[in-house]
């Protein structure tokens, strides 16, 4: 194994593509598994060639074996429609051996199970319920953003995207407040490649996992003992279908909700002021007509298409683009290329705030597993626009932003802006 | 032509007219219906269509198949008259249909 299992990110590993030019080498060496061109903003024209010349790719050699990679977008809505072809046990990363994933959570479960488990979750996260705390939700974002400093460089990511995530997963799991960073620094471990920034080696990142998991077997107890709240973990622990629930499975569960709700709508946040910064026109067309800021947020979504990939495992031998994938292979939808699929998405690499048909985007996957947050995602982007526009000219991109070193959490760890006011 | 009525969760009623063919859920889509987003395009993979149909229509709109039970499963404002509307073709026997749509799309 190479830098995944090593605990270091070398300066050139054997299987980055940085640098390289995509259509000159051999088009099988082509592997987006590689965290490297993802940091460094360089995997548009390797997806690109792929969708051209190789769109159901097989790469027999890298670091984390050989893999399957659907590029387009008709194949990878059918491939995540198609659970009983392809599983999402045992997990739906592209490394077999992160342990996180070996807790079980429903994101890698199969039908019937995930179906049982994932409806005792998902009320929370339901529009009826999102309608009760989109009040709460607006005042702090107007905190957040009240609170910044103007024509003064600071980090969007930190001071913004990561601080009104944060406070919602905190809201959502009635987590106590003031150690609310806490869910941050898990999520980030949960995801982290040892040395690529944020841990330093897998003793570092196991170390913050079992911090959380200690952290929230101990709300389970209070809980259990209080009157049923309205909050995930009383939910869980008062639920009929949850009450017993083996321990590993409630942690399997809340760190899927962690990461699920907290890397995902951050990297969205800190996408659409980078969209915009690259796209003046857009920006215009925004000032000219906040109303279209609802159309704005699903077109921040596909663009930015906050995870890169989910992955799939084939239970029997399949055919899809002519290829034949074999029973055990590993395949890799990459939402991340399909949303840039001029096939079905017309001028698909370009930023539309006014883009038809913005919501028929991949980001949220398809089928059984499609995102369940996907409301609370739109409702946060939604608010936290509205209330960008009510108070600032423009949140000016003035420095380069720095990416996450992974292929699967697609975003950023800083953004460095400034910010002009209304005239 | 088939008449079909929408009501919206509030009252609001959105009576079109449209030809066989399509799909219930593409008649309100392609005559700006509110409340009906159909994410995946029709394909029944993201339950946005989601649409409750008048009692008595329940025996002419066919039977859900069991990608469509699997998906409205996922949806928290199930009820018994719950349908994927992208998954009921307009036929000439659907004239007078009547179909409420929820407050929400999951």
């Amino acid at each position: 194994m190479s830098d995944v299992s090593s605990g270091q990110v070398p300066k050139q590993s054997k299987w980055s593509m940085v640098g390289k030019d995509p259509y000159s080498m051999s088009i099988e060496k082509i592997d987006l598994s590689h965290p490297g061109i993802w940091r460094a903003n360089e995997f548009l024209p390797f997806m690109e060639r792929l969708r051209a010349e190789s769109p159901v790719h097989y790469c027999p050699e890298s670091a984390v074996g050989p893999y399957w990679s659907i590029m387009k977008y008709k194949d990878i809505m059918e491939v995540d429609t198609s659970p009983h072809i392809y599983s999402s046990e045992p997990t739906i990363g592209i490394v077999d051996s992160f342990e996180e994933f070996t807790l079980p959570a429903f994101i890698s479960m199969d039908p019937p199970k995930h179906d049982e488990q994932r409806r005792v979750v998902q009320d929370v996260v339901a529009p009826s319920n999102l309608k009760n705390l989109e009040g709460l939700i607006r005042q702090r974002v107007c905190t957040i953003l009240d609170d910044l400093p103007i024509d003064e460089e600071f980090d969007w990511v930190e001071r913004v995207s990561i601080e009104l995530t944060t406070q919602m997963l905190a809201t959502l799991f009635d987590f106590p407040f003031e150690d609310r960073s806490k869910l941050t620094r898990w999520s980030d471990a949960a995801t982290a490649i040892p040395g690529g920034g944020v841990v330093s080696d897998q003793m570092e990142r196991w170390e913050a996992l079992q911090e959380c998991f200690a952290y929230f077997i101990r709300l389970w107890n209070e809980r259990v003992n209080e009157k049923p709240g309205n909050d995930l973990i009383s939910m869980l622990a008062h639920g009929a279908a949850t009450r017993n629930m083996p321990q590993e499975e409630y942690l399997g569960n809340v760190l899927l909700l962690i990461v699920g709700g907290n890397d995902t709508t951050r990297n969205s946040i800190s996408g659409g002021v980078l969209a915009l910064n690259e796209n003046p026109a857009e920006y215009d067309k925004l000032r000219a007509k906040p109303v279209l800021i609802r159309n704005m947020v699903s077109e921040i979504i596909r663009w930015q298409t906050p995870l890169a990939y989910m992955r799939r495992t084939a239970l029997v031998d399949t055919e899809l683009g002519g290829k034949q994938i074999k029973a055990g292979d590993k395949v890799v939808m990459w939402y991340a290329s399909g949303n840039r699929d001029d096939e079905v998405i017309e001028r698909a690499n370009e930023f539309l705030i006014d883009r038809p048909n913005a919501r028929q985007h991949l980001s949220f996957g398809f089928g059984l597993h499609r995102c369940m947050g996907n409301r609370l995602a739109e409702m946060q982007l939604n608010i936290v626009w509205e209330e960008i526009m009510k108070r600032f000219h423009k949140v000016e991109v003035v420095g380069e932003p720095e990416r996450v070193y992974s292929s699967f959490v697609k975003g950023y760890m800083t953004l460095p802006v400034k910010l002009q006011p209304l005239d | 032509m088939v008449n079909i009525l929408f009501i919206e969760h509030d009252g609001n009623e959105h009576p079109v007219e449209v030809s066989t063919g399509g799909s219930v859920m593409q008649a309100a889509v392609t005559n700006g219906v509110p409340g009906i987003d159909a994410d995946c395009g029709g394909s029944c993979s993201c339950a946005t269509c989601h649409v409750y149909i008048k009692e008595e229509w329940l025996g002419k709109v066919g039977e859900l198949s069991p990608t469509e039970e699997a998906m409205l499963s996922l949806s928290t404002d199930r009820k018994d008259n719950s349908r994927l509307s992208c998954q009921i073709p307009v036929t000439e026997e659907l004239d007078g249909l009547v179909v409420t749509t929820p407050e929400f799309q999951f």
